[in-house]
């Protein structure tokens, strides 16, 4: 008999399973979960998209209409039909997951989670309703 | 030679944790441990639902619930005991919010009280309908903060270690790695509840299988008033799942085939819309489980695949009460039995609950072996008697937790270190459980079958209701079972996590409560609370006001011994419900 | 519907196999049987020396989370029927280690709990015979959700940074302190901080949100996450913004 007896905190002969590198291919939930996070890529792509755009404009007009004749490119308006849907999916994604992270009071009882989704999507409308007006009407 | 830890507590459930917090916080120079086949808060305690007694109205009193308790018992409990666990339960129902159990509050902020069965008052505490989850949780998280407080998780005791007329020690098996070694200790407290399981139709899980009743009598302490059996009157039909007392607090009805309220024909009172302290449906467990099988006689309850049910009737309560006082509720029927309460009514019959009898104790735990002493639903002290009312178990666990953990304590600080004769007994136990049931090819009894026909005998020789003949013959069944015991096959010979292993030592445990259980009810020649002869209708408290002792002999027959009840303020009355 | 299914169980057993192996057995396929009815039909009439855990078999002692078909569940509360025709996959679960059959080792998740203190904890504790600390049945909504936690050890199962680090702390822990720290009765929320503010705390999560999917009992452990992780950020800003004497 031993004459300390105590809780057998580590065993050889435990099996440890392997996780696959693609262990991300094993369940939907997983391979949206990993869409989602890839989708910081497109969002980081538009952001230097419109910058190289921003300094296009600043350049004067004949670096602008260069800068417009090069993105006009088949393999550039792809890019960026793909990216705008990976936004979207971010975009998406990202609202319907506020009001888990987000408890919100309003006179002493908690706004109701849809209601904190949906404002999401009326804000977002609302900006881009003045982006297009900007782009478009002005 | 030093004993491993001071105190060795067996059982990690809500008498368990709590003793050990007692000993850290009384006592923190002593080493405490506590030892359980499962991890803590898988103990059963997390399945209770209803609530937890204490005193706290303004119009109520100490006096009035020890006397729901004592005329609840059937006047068979320890009228100095109930004194001091009424006195004790407000205070440590406190501490425990103090701890941060989640109590469900009065809207100004204070501790919410409801009706519960045999209660005059309203005094049952209550955290939604997971009170039982609530405060082990609670416990458990709390004993965290004491980091002296050791843990054997997951290690199956064996055998008491006794020598010089003291316990000294347990021996355990390691389910992980299969080792089995001697744990010297200088007290041991028994807190492993109780042993449903010994019936077929059980709100028990199946770790309830007597295991410290078992230890106890093998090593030579006496078990209580084991005749005492409780059944609760609404368990769900096929898997026996506790529908909880406070369903029919907060308003439920039990009704027949024809959708009446039975209970009015057993004078238990007059029917009321709603519900009525100490009367109908908020009787006492024993009188609504013996109305059923009158029902059952008459041919008024209604035949299912599952056998013969009543009707809890919930739909005129509500959905919007039925969500906030009991969606546990809900929640078990819509799975268990595909059936909404909110607008159907739940199948419910009499399943066996507690056991009022256990390890006998003294008002602060201890056995009569030196040692030794046990809390919780593995104890008999007893302020349960005869019949236990509901709500009136959690606070025990608490209380006599506490008080055998100071009680052990105090003794271990100045005993003797154990002897080394206990060590050759942790040897010669180890071999028995290698060569009874590891090494054991030629085995030919399939457990399972064992413990049908044990759970089968209980259920016909010793259900709610009982005679002198179906005892008798239940003893002597158990009796072969027993023998056939001595051939069982197992085809686990492995000594990684073995669990049949532990399913053939935890059978070893039925059989001792069964055994006890039997000889206990055929003694008692009387009728009293949970324990019903059909061959002696009436109580009899001339000759039996008095607890059942059983002994296991040395030449292993069970004999029958009597203790009288300790009476102090409360003399043997009727007991009177509904008027 | 056929009247037997079949169940294919993950075996291990260490003293013969070095590896998992799967075994096929035939049970009855009843109406109102869960998978656990399933595995007790095997260990009592098929095959005894098949191993797992199970205790209340209603849901609350959250002992026999299991790997079914892929997806974490309790196994007593997950039913035969929703499988028909079968066959049904039952494998311990997974990202821990496997000790035996369907047995895994959770000593893990009981080495890291105590860390995050998960007991109230006042500055100044009130006597017993004070009374109750006061506390409204609003106070109670705002951290009951957390409570109801039966530590099955599911979100473990199904949390991928759990799967792939193994010192992520993980949901159930985390949850946990959050539900003391929305505690009006406590005032641990600092310490707990201090101990989960570590990239193996609150920060390791990636809010996949797959422990709000499996947890069974509607803990919702990423919620929790997500809302200490505004709590972390705007305490560490606070240290960063306000001098040290106005804190």
């Amino acid at each position: 008999m031993s004459d300390r007896p105590a809780y057998t905190e580590f065993h050889p002969r435990w099996y440890r399973r392997p996780i696959s590198t693609w262990w991300w291919l094993g369940k939907r939930t997983y391979l949206l979960f990993i869409l989602r996070e890839l989708s910081s890529l497109s969002v980081a792509w538009f952001v230097v998209f419109m910058l190289l755009l921003v300094r296009a404009v600043g350049q004067g007009d004949a670096e602008y209409q260069r800068f417009l004749d090069r993105v006009d490119h088949p393999l550039v308006v792809l890019l960026n039909l793909v990216a705008l849907a990976f936004v979207t999916f971010h975009m998406v994604t990202w609202f319907n997951l506020t009001p888990q992270a987000m408890v919100i009071r309003a006179g002493g009882r908690r706004v109701r989670p849809s209601w904190i989704m949906v404002s999401q999507y009326v804000a977002w409308l609302i900006v881009s309703a003045f982006v297009v007006w900007l782009l478009v009407g002005a | 030679m030093p004993a491993t830890e001071d105190v060795l507590i067996v059982g990690g459930g809500g008498a368990g944790l709590r003793a050990a917090i007692a000993i850290a916080e009384t006592n923190p120079a002593l080493r405490v441990a506590v030892i359980s086949k499962v991890y803590p808060m898988r103990s059963h305690t997390v399945s209770a639902e209803g609530g937890a007694a204490g005193v706290v109205g303004a119009d109520d009193s100490l006096d009035e619930h020890a006397y729901d308790t004592v005329s609840g018992s059937d006047w068979l409990c320890d009228q100095d005991a109930v004194e001091a666990f009424v006195e004790a339960a407000p205070r440590e129902l406190l501490q425990l919010e103090h701890w941060g159990c989640p109590w469900s509050r009065e809207p100004d902020g204070r501790i919410a009280v409801r009706a519960f069965g045999g209660m005059k008052k309203l005094r049952t505490w209550f955290a939604a309908d997971k009170t039982g989850f609530h405060m082990l949780h609670t416990l458990f998280q709390t004993s965290l903060k004491y980091h002296d407080v050791k843990r054997y998780d997951e290690w199956f005791v064996t055998k008491l270690l006794v020598d010089d007329g003291r316990v000294q020690g347990v021996v355990a098996l390691e389910l992980m790695s299969g080792r089995i070694e001697a744990i010297t200790a200088k007290a041991v407290i028994l807190c492993t509840g109780g042993g449903g399981r010994v019936f077929p139709f059980t709100t028990n899980a199946v770790i309830k299988t007597g295991d410290g009743m078992s230890l106890a009598y093998r090593a030579g302490a006496p078990l209580k008033d084991m005749e005492f059996v409780q059944y609760h009157p609404t368990g769900l039909p096929f898997t026996g799942i506790l529908i909880t007392e406070a369903a029919r607090a907060e308003g439920g009805w039990l009704v027949n085939k024809d959708g009446y309220r039975y209970l009015q024909d057993y004078d238990l009172g007059v029917p009321e819309p709603k519900p009525v302290l100490r009367s109908m449906e908020l009787g006492p467990r024993d009188r609504l489980s013996q109305a059923f099988v009158h029902e059952q006689e008459k041919g008024n309850t209604i035949e299912t695949p599952y056998g013969q049910v009543v009707y809890l009737d919930l739909r005129h309560v509500g959905a919007d009460l039925i969500d906030r006082k009991l969606p546990f509720v809900r929640e078990l029927c819509l799975s268990y039995e595909r059936i909404d309460p909110v607008s159907e009514l739940i199948p419910v019959r009499p399943v066996v609950h507690y056991m009022m009898g256990g390890v006998h104790t003294d008002i602060d735990g201890a056995t009569p072996l030196g040692g030794l002493y046990a809390a919780g639903e593995v104890a008999c002290v007893s302020i349960n008697g005869a019949n236990r009312l509901g709500s009136n178990s959690l606070p025990e666990l608490l209380v006599f937790g506490a008080r055998a953990g100071r009680a052990a304590a105090e003794y271990a600080a100045t005993a003797k270190d154990p002897t080394p004769a206990v060590l050759a007994q942790g040897r010669d136990e180890r071999r028995r459980l290698e060569q009874e049931f590891l090494r054991r090819a030629d085995g030919s009894e399939p457990l399972s079958g064992l413990r049908n026909d044990l759970q089968s005998v209980m259920e016909a020789s010793a259900g709610i209701y009982r005679s002198g003949d179906s005892l008798a013959k239940g003893a002597d069944t158990v009796r072969e079972l027993q023998e056939r015991f001595g051939a069982v096959a197992l085809d686990d010979h492995s000594r990684t996590f073995n669990t049949e292993l532990v399913a053939a030592l935890e059978l070893g445990n039925l059989l001792d409560v069964a055994e006890a259980i039997l000889h206990s009810a055929e003694r008692r020649q009387e009728s009293r609370g949970a324990h019903q002869r059909t061959d002696f209708p009436a109580r009899d408290d001339e000759n039996f006001l008095a607890h059942s002792l059983a002994y296991r002999e040395p030449d292993g027959s069970c004999r029958i011994d009597y203790l009288p009840v300790t009476i102090t303020r409360w003399p043997p009355g009727e007991r009177v419900y509904g008027r | 519907m056929a009247n037997t299914i079949v169940l294919q169980v993950a075996r291990y057993r260490p003293e013969v196999e070095t590896e998992p192996v799967m075994q096929e057995y035939d049970v009855p396929l009843r109406d109102d049987w869960a998978v656990l009815d399933g595995l007790n039909h095997v260990k009592d009439h098929l095959d005894g020396t098949l191993s797992y855990r199970w205790s209340c078999r209603m849901g609350i002692c959250g002992s026999c989370g299991m790997t079914v078909n892929g997806e974490p569940k309790l196994t007593c509360a997950t039913f035969l029927t929703d499988y028909a025709p079968g066959p049904v996959r039952v494998e311990p679960l997974q990202n821990f280690p496997v000790i035996r059959d369907l047995v895994v080792e959770l000593g893990d998740f009981m080495r890291k709990l105590p860390k995050v203190n998960p007991w109230l904890v006042r500055e100044e504790e009130l006597p017993v015979s004070h009374g109750e600390y006061l506390q409204t049945p609003d106070e109670v909504d705002e951290y009951k959700q957390f409570s109801m936690c039966i530590n099955c050890m599911l979100c473990y199962a199904a949390c991928p940074v759990y799967g792939l680090d193994p010192e992520f702390m993980g949901p159930a822990a985390i949850a946990l302190a959050q539900r003391y720290n929305l505690d009006s009765r406590d005032q641990g929320g600092p310490d707990r901080l201090e101990v989960l503010i570590e990239p193996e705390g609150l920060w390791g999560c990636t809010f996949v949100g797959e422990c709000t999917r499996v947890c069974p009992k509607d803990v919702d452990p990423a919620g929790a996450i997500q809302r200490y992780k505004l709590t972390a950020a705007t305490a560490s800003l606070k240290r960063i913004l306000l001098p040290r004497g106005a804190r």
